[in-house]
């Protein structure tokens, strides 16, 4: 889509496309290797003549990265002729892990983080019931224990694999 | 004062006061896996709270000036505006107590969300489908820290009881609806807690058996949090959280 921003003196055409990999550069705070993008916040692009108005939604509800990122949004498109750009944050539909993308999970691991299993069990896990096979990012093995439910930020728990005996963080599912 | 903002404010002081109970254990947690479970807790109930006073705010600036904030909802109200619970604003005493009051609350807040999320205000069921996942790792992470310590040792055992006599008595209130919680009732935007009380039961006396506790009998509840008569406790709470905006108003860092 090419539209022409009506209110902006130069005349800056307005590309979703320009756009969305501009938003492919403001990456996760909290997990630098990962783009917004990837992490599947940015719900929607909105653009006409003299609009664009960016949609994301918190991972969860008490996300304290979610100001630096509506910054980051800002900055970026501002400094590529985007100005007055609307950030609407919106709670519904709820975030889940899975609309993380596959090159987000790839990266994930790659940077040493184990990514959330493709199997919903947050709502299904019984008390003292742990999630199955969960993988070592840095050895591969299968054969790891959870250390805490509760990690290094709200999204991420901590394991240990005991083959290769290194702590690590698990994108935990939700 | 429109019931439905009332309800909301009663939802949005509940987690930001047991919120700020748990994230007084950042730093002084038992183990550093636990200071930051508990300190992940306090994180997500403060933003439930965040998202509930910032549409309080919006329903209390319609029609008029616009001049209330998530922020001064939650720091220039005085302590007989809080419609929290008693329960959440009780001391943290040792980490059994903590714990104990943590599962009291999850085990109710779980259904709470679960039945916002099918209510028919629009955007307490989009705060509630939010929360929920988050809760419900509050709900498993607190049930089994009561049967790790109720199946304890002799000590983690003794500990726990003694939570349980402290705290029994303000778990009746949870399900004592304040006026604005039938409205919400009878108006589908909450649910009926008579109805949740059941599940509740349920809940605790599963997590009991397991931890070898008894189920105490019925006795005298303490209310009244919910209509704003407090335990002298909330406003040692608020004393602390809003000193800063009281001393120097608008201060931003």
């Amino acid at each position: 889509m090419q539209l022409v921003m009506g209110t902006n003196h130069d005349s800056k055409v307005v590309s979703v496309e320009e756009i969305r990999s501009l938003l492919k550069t403001v990456n996760d705070p909290e997990v630098p290797v990962l783009s917004i993008l990837d992490l599947g916040i940015v719900r929607d692009i909105k653009a006409d003549d003299d609009r664009v108005e960016i949609v994301i939604t918190p991972t969860y509800s008490g996300c304290p990265a979610m100001d630096m990122i509506r910054m980051q949004i800002r900055a970026v498109l501002d400094q590529h002729g985007y100005t007055g750009v609307q950030i609407t944050t919106v709670l519904s539909p709820a975030w889940t892990t899975e609309w993380m993308s596959q090159e987000g999970k790839d990266k994930l691991r790659a940077y040493g983080i184990a990514p959330p299993t493709p199997l919903q069990q947050v709502c299904h896990t019984q008390l003292f019931h742990r999630e199955e096979a969960i993988q070592c990012p840095h050895c591969l093995s299968y054969h790891t224990t959870m250390i805490s439910e509760f990690g290094s930020t709200a999204c991420k728990a901590l394991y240990r694999c005991e083959d290769c005996k290194e702590p690590f963080d698990y994108f935990k599912c939700h | 004062m429109p019931p439905l903002l009332q309800y909301t404010l009663h939802l949005a002081d509940d987690a930001l006061i047991l919120g700020h109970r748990n994230s007084e254990w950042t730093g002084h947690g038992p183990i550093l896996e636990q200071d930051i479970a508990i300190s992940n807790i306090a994180l997500d109930l403060i933003g439930q709270a965040r998202n509930f006073y910032q549409y309080a705010a919006e329903l209390a600036n319609e029609g008029n000036s616009g001049s209330v904030t998530e922020d001064s909802l939650a720091y220039l109200r005085d302590g007989w505006d809080f419609r929290n619970i008693l329960l959440v604003e009780q001391t943290n005493g040792d980490w059994a107590k903590t714990i104990l009051r943590q599962f009291f609350f999850s085990a109710h807040q779980v259904d709470l969300y679960q039945q916002l999320m099918t209510g028919s205000d629009k955007t307490l069921s989009a705060i509630g489908a939010k929360a929920y996942k988050e809760v419900v790792y509050h709900l498993r992470w607190s049930s089994e820290w009561v049967i790790r310590l109720g199946d304890g040792t002799e000590e983690s055992h003794t500990r726990m009881k003694k939570a349980l006599d402290e705290l029994w008595k303000f778990t009746g209130e949870l399900y004592m609806p304040a006026p604005y919680e039938q409205w919400a009732a009878k108006a589908g935007v909450g649910p009926d807690l008579s109805h949740l009380r059941v599940r509740w039961e349920e809940r605790v006396k599963e997590v009991f058996v397991e931890a070898g506790l008894s189920y105490p009998p019925a006795e005298w509840m303490q209310t009244g949090g919910k209509e704003g008569r407090h335990t002298e406790q909330l406003g040692y709470i608020l004393a602390e959280m809003q000193f800063l905006q009281r001393a120097y108003p608008g201060c931003n860092w």
